[in-house]
């Protein structure tokens, strides 16, 4: 059974997909690394399931769905900003700033 | 070690290595890449951790749908040469660095977790795959305990496409 090194992979992954979106300033990448957070907590989910049974599986399924829609909704955003503003570094993307 | 421990450790250094990769690279087209390395990784973790067929659908639907379109994007925006610095300031890179540096000291508690062994079943999933087959004992479930939260993402993947299309849209 590797349970405790899985876990171990998986939060110093996630903790990498934090990293980077807090030291990154293009949009794109900052999205890479929230699917990069998504997919070590489904590495943790894929852990559990193998000694708890088959539930952790089917949530991993269902946030592989949320993610491809939040992948194609983002990006429509990312797109969309790039028409307005001709960049998408986040320091020039700063309306809701005040 | 076993043969199953020396492939985890294997593909888990690989996930991790391309993951840093993935986050330090300037150019968005090579920091898109080295994530599909990571995503490959991890559909082979998957395999060693009894979940065949999730680890497929890893790598039809992350490393070949999502960062297909990922890498579509950057294409189209013309992104690819990675112009400029794009790493934040010192505050930025402190903050980080300090979050970072905290969730790694939670992870003296992780190496040693486990659920309470009342609920646990050893070898649970692979029992189920002995009884189910690998597809069966997730697609099971799928279209019978879980049949009403299935419906719903059929409809949140509806919307997502129609909000996409807006969104992208120049005029509707």
């Amino acid at each position: 059974m590797l349970l405790g090194p899985t876990l171990a992979v998986a939060a110093v992954l996630f903790v990498i997909g934090v990293l980077g979106v807090l030291i990154r300033r293009n949009a794109i990448i900052i999205f890479m690394c929230v699917e990069l957070m998504l997919n070590a907590v489904n590495l943790t989910f894929i852990a559990f399931a193998q000694s708890l049974g088959v539930g952790g599986q089917i949530f991993v399924f269902f946030v592989m769905a949320v993610a491809a829609a939040e992948a194609a909704v983002g990006l429509a955003i990312v797109l969309a900003i790039y028409r307005h503003k001709e960049t998408v570094d986040l320091r020039n993307i700063n309306i809701l700033k005040g | 070690m076993s043969l199953v421990t020396v492939v985890f450790w294997i593909f888990a250094v690989l996930a991790l290595g391309s993951a840093v990769l993935c986050v330090t690279r300037r150019s968005p087209v090579a920091s898109a890449l080295w994530l599909v390395v990571t995503m490959f990784s991890l559909a082979a973790l998957f395999v060693v951790l009894d979940a065949q067929f999730i680890a497929v659908l890893q790598v039809l639907v992350y490393a070949g749908a999502v960062m297909v379109l990922f890498l579509f994007v950057i294409m189209l925006l013309n992104l690819g040469r990675g112009a400029g610095q794009d790493r934040k300031g010192v505050v930025g890179l402190t903050v980080g660095a300090v979050l970072a540096g905290w969730l790694f000291v939670q992870l003296k508690f992780l190496w040693h977790a486990a659920p309470p062994a009342l609920i646990q079943v050893p070898n649970a999933m692979a029992q189920l795959q002995q009884q189910h087959g690998m597809v069966g004992s997730v697609a099971g479930p799928l279209y019978d305990a879980y049949l009403v939260p299935f419906e719903i993402t059929s409809v949140l993947l509806l919307a997502a496409v129609v909000g996409a299309v807006v969104l992208a849209k120049r005029k509707l």
